[in-house]
């Protein structure tokens, strides 16, 4: 099982990471909001994540961590 | 196991490009291609002026701060002085295509051996969305509200394809990174510009079709979408000169 960790200060809320996850894990997190004052990526169905790493590839801002 | 984190080039500063601009896909994929040859300690960046003025802030390895389109001149000047050292210029559109063409052509057309990402987003990113250089005719921009004439502004420069006509450049590739292959094609061509570097071939220089979701008035997945139906089209994607592969083909 991947384990996904996010430097959430540093998350901007572009949503590229969500569009791009072929296993729908991540979600922009509608009720928190970051010190940049965005909503933050978070996993919400972590336990699915192959770690295919496109989320990491597509983030502008390399917040995600993937280890397996 | 570790399958993805940060690579070491990179430093843990904030970027402070606009959410779900591309610089920081390619600043990351500079960043590995550095970790992956190994180079960080005699790596020497060139920082341009324009939205990525502060790529010395993100960079681990030696940066320097170039006059605006002046970067290929300064990294000439550092490779000459220092030839054992890795450098690179990391310029956007403004930068290269507009004021800094003569040092552009120039450095290529004498091949120098350094290695060029060049940012093509079509638009001036940091002074606010003016028409670029690059912008596509008929896009709407600050400066162009109706659409960018083409009888008055002029056309677009098409730099790979530009360079390409000039004897002296070693490798010309444009690239992009609205998706998740052409990011993995983006950073097989910067390997391969800073590989050459390293193997003495000459000026390489990599074109990057990037996104700007905040001056094209965008979201940052529309902007992606963009880039596939309107830039690529007009840049295609592709290696506009590879001099050491011509070679090996008439051998």
């Amino acid at each position: 099982m991947a384990k996904l960790t996010f430097k959430t200060d540093n998350c901007k809320g572009c949503g590229l990471c969500v569009d791009v996850c072929p296993k729908h894990v991540l979600q922009l997190a509608a009720d928190k909001i970051n010190k940049k004052g965005h909503h933050p990526v978070e996993a919400v169905k972590e336990d699915e994540c192959i770690a295919c790493a496109f989320c990491a590839t597509m983030c502008p801002d390399c917040i995600i961590k993937i280890e397996r | 196991m570790v399958v993805f984190e940060k690579p070491h080039a990179l430093t843990d500063v904030p970027m402070h490009y606009c959410p779900g601009c591309t610089h920081g896909i390619v600043h990351r994929l500079v960043a590995e291609v550095i970790d992956e040859l190994g180079i960080e300690g005699k790596t020497v960046g060139i920082a341009p002026v324009g939205c990525s003025v502060m790529a010395y802030n993100y960079f681990n390895c030696d940066m320097i701060e170039a006059a605006h389109g002046r970067a290929p001149a300064v990294a000439t000047g550092v490779k000459r002085a220092e030839p054992d050292n890795i450098v690179f210029t990391y310029q956007g559109d403004g930068d290269l295509a507009s004021i800094g063409t003569a040092e552009t052509v120039h450095s290529a057309a004498r091949n120098e051996n350094i290695t060029v990402i060049f940012i093509n987003n079509a638009i001036y990113g940091m002074t606010g969305g003016q028409m670029a250089p690059t912008s596509l005719p008929g896009q709407v921009t600050q400066t162009s509200p109706y659409g960018r004439d083409v009888t008055q502004c002029g056309f677009p420069v098409k730099v790979c394809e530009m360079l390409s006509q000039l004897d002296g450049p070693e490798y010309l590739e444009r690239v992009a990174v609205n998706n998740v292959k052409n990011v993995k094609n983006a950073k097989k061509a910067i390997k391969k510009a800073f590989r050459n570097q390293i193997d003495g071939k000459g000026f390489s220089l990599v074109e990057v079709i990037s996104s700007c979701p905040t001056n094209w008035g965008l979201t940052p997945q529309n902007a992606l979408k963009w880039i596939d139906e309107k830039m690529i089209p007009y840049y295609p994607l592709g290696v506009y000169k590879d001099r050491s592969a011509a070679k090996e083909e008439t051998k």
